[in-house]
């Protein structure tokens, strides 16, 4: 039984991120998680003062639930489904990380230096969180989806702006890491 | 009984999303430095199965499991947002480690300081919507 808490390899990932998708079109929905960040500045009022976000948030209930699973399924998976989180990436991607002052790399699921609870207190580890989030939402809904809504379902649909987008994901993916993180790290 | 559907697969996708590790800053970082073939075949085996599904849909014309034509939304023709916009993401992607689906995850695997990642990427949301009107697309 030893095999349960193993991580997923891709070709069990890939799949069942498919058979996702295909429930989610079964059920008569699409598969794109960005537009909940709207629909929940839209439950905190921003209706009132733009109108981006002046819609009936009801009819996007059944993607907040959907959220509300993915929590579950996130603690039912890190609680039941696994005795040891590290990530076993590539050693030279750990050694790489090292240099740059990560030190839980390949030790960690997440990097303690940016997600641990007393990285809460370390002013550089919290603008990170903070400009990476901003950057994440304004981007997400600037380019109408993320890796849900453009790389697996528009992409799943060849549409050419799923494609643009994922470009541009990658660009800005790979700016970040060869340009800006020598920079801050 | 929807709104039980709703949640089952959001588990699915949940438990996909840890145990795959793509909710993990670590593989996002690695898929970039293009060290590994992990993040590729995840995405790549779920596109090729995504576009054989949506094919057989179509062509089938296979109805949902409540007996409704399954629409597919085309999205709408432009370079510049999506080019842009996908650049930005791309940035906070790399930064964060996390997209709009994982974040949620990572919540109820424990990690506290994410719930600092979604407030900003709610006010993001926010910001983008104040000022879109200004910007090209």
């Amino acid at each position: 039984m030893n095999w349960i808490y193993e991580p997923w390899p891709w070709y069990v990932s890939g799949p069942m991120i498919a058979l996702i998708m295909f429930l989610l079109l079964m059920v008569g929905k699409n598969f794109g998680m960005s537009s909940n960040l709207r629909t929940l500045c839209t439950i905190c009022g921003a209706g009132n003062k733009v109108n981006f976000f002046k819609f009936d948030w009801k009819s996007q209930k059944w993607n907040l639930i959907v959220v509300l699973g993915a929590i579950i399924g996130g603690f039912i998976a890190s609680t039941f489904l696994t005795n040891d989180a590290s990530v076993a990436i590539n050693p030279n991607t750990i050694a790489d990380l090292q240099e740059l002052g990560f030190e839980s790399a390949g030790k960690a699921y997440l990097p303690t230096e940016l997600f641990a609870l007393d990285a809460m207190t370390d002013i550089k580890s919290l603008s990170i969180l903070i400009i990476g989030g901003l950057l994440v939402g304004f981007g997400t809904r600037y380019a109408g989806g993320c890796t849900s809504g453009h790389a697996i379902s528009g992409l799943s649909n060849l549409q050419l702006p799923s494609l643009i987008a994922v470009i541009g994901f990658f660009i800005g993916g790979l700016v970040m890491i060869y340009i800006i993180f020598p920079l801050i790290f | 009984m929807r709104t039980i559907s709703y949640l089952l697969i959001g588990i699915v996708f949940g438990i996909t999303m840890y145990k795959s590790e793509a909710a993990s800053w670590f593989r996002i970082y690695e898929m970039f430095k293009f060290e590994s073939f992990h993040m590729y075949g995840i995405i790549g085996s779920a596109l090729v199965i995504g576009i054989i599904m949506v094919q057989l849909i179509k062509r089938l014309h296979i109805k949902s499991f409540y007996g409704e034509t399954i629409k597919f939304y085309p999205k709408e023709k432009s370079f510049s947002r999506y080019m842009i916009g996908g650049i930005i993401f791309g940035l906070g992607w790399a930064l964060a480690g996390a997209c709009p689906g994982p974040m949620f995850t990572l919540v109820g695997a424990g990690y506290v300081p994410i719930l600092v990642l979604i407030l900003a990427s709610i006010v993001g949301t926010f910001l983008y919507g104040l000022i879109k009107d200004k910007l090209p697309h």
